[in-house]
Parts: structure tokens; C-alpha cells; sequence
């Protein structure tokens, strides 16, 4: 275990998280991969304070901010979806885009 | 031991990660997203965050419980049985993708990383609530706007009747016309 | 708190937790006056009843939501102390009950979801909106037993209740922990998501040993959560004469037998009518009953 074991961990997940990200054409299935990523936040935010600063709490406190930012982002997601659904019946990205049209 | 656990859960954080956008199950799916954040918050656990840890767990099999209705709701093939991609830019993801986890492992690898300084406080829970009640108050009092503007703006977002759809035009009906009854008897 | 608990309480401690959970079927099972409620009897049935299956169903899916069950409940009674001692004193066993606990969500909805079958998966969604409807609450009323000991630690909060229990100065916290217990086992009067309407919800395609180990787990959940009231609220171990062994057992003996008796006298409550009670009502008063303790635990 060490640092930068951690960091690649944190780089993995985050990677595998833009790319569902990136190719996924469904809004929920989109914001899973945010989702990872975040997690991958939190490994890199996690490993930081234990072998950088311990002794500073703050680490900490931007675990706590990512571990918000996750449930801000599936609320407001599934809100903007729903919204969408209702209005236009769009369920994938690629369709919302076409709105505009 | 610590090495084994970290190694066991970082494959199947990372392997779970992948499953997520292979499964045609959208509740497959969600639970191999679970079961990854479930492994993240374990190497929280084994970093020494033990409150925070926890309260990943805690989050996340909620969330991913409720996200499970939602992925159900608004997926054409909720279960998978006729399967089907749903995926765009496959190829340039791929490259993207490839080329930044690159760019950070050479950055992890070639940075200057500062040394350990101090030592983690004996209550590590205690450390943390000292900090977000005292010098991290702004960050905490930020978080706590924001979940409640979320919280207001979701609602808005989502919901399609208003208090005059309930109540009337003049908002003077006896009772609320609600599609289902609520408990309180309103 | 400086004892040690020996390794093996954690291959016994589900032992005990079936042992008293099979005591409190049968004791339901006697009020309900049926013979064939016989929990006894009802596990030989279904130990030689032959699996039931339906068509494309997500066989892993639902392993995983009917294991998870009991197992969720058992890690959750990891930091339930028997008198002064628990298997395992965690620094933040309060969370570590609540977080446990909660894997029961995933659980019945994965059982609900996986049989591919209509009325199971109503069930789970039942679970889920019962869910949301105790939880709020529910965290509110054990974060409100931490402030009064000031300490996530479940042997601190036992401490904390040498003199007054917590029950007597915290009683809406207690109610509602109680009501909750009984919603998050979705038993008794909150059995909507396996109720008789939906022919069995979450469980009604589950058959010979999974329906044991689904409808077990639920029964090992209650008692857990019944249990750890005792701790939270009842005083855990304290009290005079016995030891403290005698009085954690009496005690969870007691709400067992309350919340059993509940059952038997309360009418069903519906799920969407419970949330808007939980919501409107039930968690301003968890919030305002953490309040009063707050300004006690700051002006002591």
C-alpha cells in the first residue's frame, strides 16, 4: 500500500467513469458514471490526507464535500430527467440535444 | 493483511466499475455500481476514516436503491432481456479515456509527493466534527445551502402539480385534491 | 468497558440471535392462536418444499437480496452490547447499525426484483417508499441518543444511562425509534411490502429454503432492531440486583413482547400514508426532541 497505489486506484475509477460518461446515450445511465468518478474522487481525497496531512483535517472535509456533491448531482439528475420526460418524453442525451433544433 | 484487503477491493471497485455499462440489466447494473462505491468506501475504511467509511456505505446502498427505481423508470429495456447498446462515440471515448488515466498515472508517478506530516488524531471522528463546526463552518453552512436548494429545486423540477392544482384556483378548497391520500388527513 | 470480548461471540452471535428470534416467532405465533403459524413447523414444511421457478428470472439478483437479508442483521448486531459487552465496541457503532440496517433496502428490493414477477416487485417498491418514509426520522431519533451520551459509541451511551435512561427524558426519540424498528423489519403494522394484499410482495415467489433465509433474516432484523432500543434508550445493562446479562435480556424480552403485542392490536398503516406522517409530523418532533437534548447536554 502506498500513495501512489491509491492515486492509480482513484485514476482507474475515475477513467472507467468518464467513459460511461462519455459513450453512455441514457441521462441515468450517464450519471452512474459521474457517480464512479466522484468515487474515484474520493479514493484520491482519502489516500491524500492519510499519507500527506493526517493531521490536518481537511482531507476529511473534501471526502464530505465529494460525498455531497454524489447526492446533489443524482437528485438534481433525476429531477432534470423527469422534467424532460414529462414535457418532451426525452430519455437520452442525444434527443435532448435535438430539442434545440 | 491490509495489502491483500487493498488489492481484493480495488480489483473489484475497478472490475465492478467496468460491469456497470456492460450489464443489460439496469438492476445489475446499479448493484455492480453499488458493489464499486462499496469497495471504495472500504479502502476509505482501511486509509483510517473510520466515520466516513461508514457513512459511504450508508449513502450509497440508499442511493443506489432509490436509483434503481429511476433506472427502471426511464430505461426502454429495464431488465435486459432483449439486448440492445445504447452507447454513442464509443471509439473516441475510448481514446479520451486511455489518454487522461495515462496523463495522471505519469503525473502520479512522477510527482514530487510532500512526505507524511503529523500524525492522525486519535478520534478521527472528533477531528472532523471539531473541523466542520468550527474552522470549516463556511464549507459546512455552503453544503448545508446547497442541499437545501437542491432539495427545493428537485422538488420543482420534478413535480408537475402546484398548491392551485391542490387546492384550487382561490386556494380555498376544503380538502386537497391529491391523487393519493396522505396520512395527516390534509 | 475495558473487557475484552473473546473471538468466539462472533461465531456465536447469530446462534443466539435465531435462538431469540425463534423464541419471539413462537411466542407470536401462540398469540395468534393458529397451530399452523408454528414457526417450527413452517421451517420442516418449507425445508421439503421444492423450488418454485418463474419465467427469466435474475436467479443471482435474487440470492443475493434473500442472503443479504440475515446477514445484514447480524452485522448490524456486531455492536450490540449483551449487558456491558458487545462483540465488537465500535468507535462509531451508532452509524454502523444505521448503515447496516440500511442494506436491508437493497435487500428486499433485490428479492422483489430478481423472481420476475409482478407482485414481488411491488413489493420491493413498497419497501423502498416505507423506507424513505422512516428513515428520516429514524436517524433523527438515535442521533438524538448519541448527543444525550455525546458519543457514537454504543458502550458510551450504555454508560451515559447509569442514572436516568434515556427513554424517560427522550421519549418521542424512543417512540419513534420503535415505530421505525417495526417499519425498517416491515413488520407488524408496516408489513405492507409483504403484505397479504400483493399475495406475499417482496416474498411471494420465494420458495423452500429461500423463503427460510428471507423471511428468517426479516425476523433476525427485528430483533436486532427491537434490541438495540435497549441499549439506545432502556439502559442496556443497568439496573439493580441482576447482572447486567439478566437485565439486557429482560429488557429486549420486554419491547419484544410490546411490539408483538402491537401487532396483534394495530391496524395495517399503508406506506403513503405513513410517509406524509413521518415527514409532516414525526421529524419536526425528532428534530425539536434533539433540540431540548442538545441545550441539556450543553447546559450540564
Amino acid at each position: 500500500m502506498s500513495l501512489e497505489l491509491f492515486m492509480l486506484l482513484g485514476a482507474a475509477l475515475l477513467c472507467v467513469g468518464l467513459f460511461g460518461a462519455l459513450t453512455q446515450q441514457s441521462i441515468v445511465m450517464l450519471m452512474m458514471g459521474l457517480e464512479l468518478m466522484l468515487g474515484g474522487v474520493i479514493v484520491g481525497a482519502a489516500a491524500a490526507w492519510h499519507y500527506i496531512a493526517p493531521a490536518a483535517p481537511d482531507g476529511q472535509v473534501l471526502v464530505v464535500l465529494a460525498v455531497t456533491a454524489m447526492a446533489l448531482e443524482m437528485a438534481i439528475g433525476f429531477a432534470v430527467v423527469t422534467a424532460l420526460f414529462r414535457s418532451r418524453e426525452v430519455d437520452m442525451t442525444d434527443m435532448a440535444a435535438e430539442l434545440k433544433e | 493483511m491490509n495489502d491483500v484487503l487493498f488489492w481484493t477491493l480495488a480489483v473489484l471497485a475497478v472490475a465492478s466499475g467496468v460491469m456497470v455499462f456492460r450489464f443489460d440489466s439496469m438492476a445489475r447494473a446499479t448493484f455492480s455500481l453499488l458493489t464499486s462505491l462499496l469497495c471504495v468506501a472500504g479502502e476509505v475504511l482501511l486509509l483510517g476514516m473510520d466515520y466516513l467509511g461508514i457513512v459511504i456505505v450508508l449513502m450509497m446502498t440508499i442511493e443506489m436503491a432509490i436509483m434503481a427505481v429511476f433506472m427502471i423508470m426511464y430505461m426502454m429495456n429495464p431488465a435486459g432481456l432483449m439486448p440492445m447498446t445504447m452507447i454513442h462515440n464509443k471509439r473516441g471515448a475510448a481514446v479520451i479515456c486511455v489518454g487522461v488515466f495515462v496523463l495522471l498515472a505519469v503525473g502520479i508517478f512522477l510527482a514530487p509527493w510532500p512526505g507524511r506530516r503529523g500524525k492522525p488524531p486519535a478520534d478521527v471522528t472528533m477531528d472532523l466534527g471539531m473541523s466542520l463546526m468550527g474552522p470549516q463552518m463556511l464549507t459546512m453552512m455552503t453544503l448545508g445551502m446547497a442541499l437545501f436548494a437542491t432539495i427545493v429545486s428537485s422538488v420543482v423540477l420534478a413535480t408537475r402539480r402546484g398548491r392551485y392544482d391542490r387546492l384550487g384556483d382561490d386556494l380555498r378548497a376544503e380538502r386537497s385534491d391529491d391523487p393519493v391520500r396522505g396520512g395527516v388527513g390534509r | 468497558m475495558a473487557e475484552t470480548t473473546p473471538l468466539w461471540a462472533v461465531a456465536v452471535l447469530p446462534f443466539v440471535l435465531v435462538l431469540v428470534a425463534l423464541g419471539t416467532a413462537h411466542f407470536d405465533a401462540l398469540l395468534a392462536a393458529d397451530p399452523a403459524a408454528n414457526p417450527g413447523r413452517e421451517v420442516l414444511r418449507l425445508l421439503v418444499q421444492q423450488r418454485r421457478r418463474t419465467n427469466a428470472a435474475d436467479e443471482l439478483l435474487t440470492r443475493l437480496g434473500v442472503v443479504l437479508l440475515p446477514v445484514a442483521a447480524v452485522l448490524a448486531a456486531v455492536v450490540l452490547p449483551l449487558g456491558f459487552r458487545s462483540v465488537s465496541d465500535l468507535a462509531d457503532g451508532i452509524v454502523w447499525f444505521n448503515a447496516m440496517e440500511a442494506l436491508a433496502w437493497a435487500a428486499v428490493w433485490l428479492a422483489g426484483w430478481g423472481p420476475n414477477s409482478t407482485l414481488s416487485l411491488i413489493g420491493g417498491y413498497r419497501f423502498l417508499a416505507q423506507g424513505l418514509a422512516y428513515e428520516l426520522p429514524h436517524m433523527l431519533a438515535i442521533t438524538t441518543a448519541a448527543l444525550g451520551a455525546e458519543s457514537l459509541r454504543v458502550g458510551d451511551v450504555v454508560d451515559a444511562q447509569s442514572g436516568l435512561w434515556f427513554a424517560v427524558w427522550m421519549p418521542a426519540a424512543f417512540v419513534i425509534y420503535l415505530l421505525s424498528a417495526m417499519g425498517m423489519a416491515f413488520w407488524g403494522p408496516f408489513d405492507q411490502p409483504v403484505g397479504r394484499d400483493v399475495a406475499g410482495g417482496a416474498a411471494a415467489e420465494l420458495s423452500g429454503v429461500d423463503r427460510i433465509v428471507f423471511l428468517g433474516g426479516r425476523w433476525l432484523l427485528f430483533v436486532v432492531a427491537a434490541a438495540v432500543s435497549v441499549p439506545l434508550f432502556l439502559g442496556g445493562g443497568h439496573g439493580p440486583l441482576l447482572p447486567g446479562w439478566a437485565w439486557t435480556l429482560l429488557k429486549t424480552a420486554a419491547v419484544l413482547a410490546l411490539l408483538v403485542w402491537v401487532r396483534r392490536r394495530v391496524p395495517g398503516v399503508r406506506m403513503e400514508r405513513y410517509v406524509e406522517l413521518a415527514w409532516v409530523v414525526l421529524t419536526p418532533l425528532a428534530i425539536l426532541q434533539a433540540l431540548v437534548v442538545a441545550l441539556v447536554v450543553l447546559n450540564r
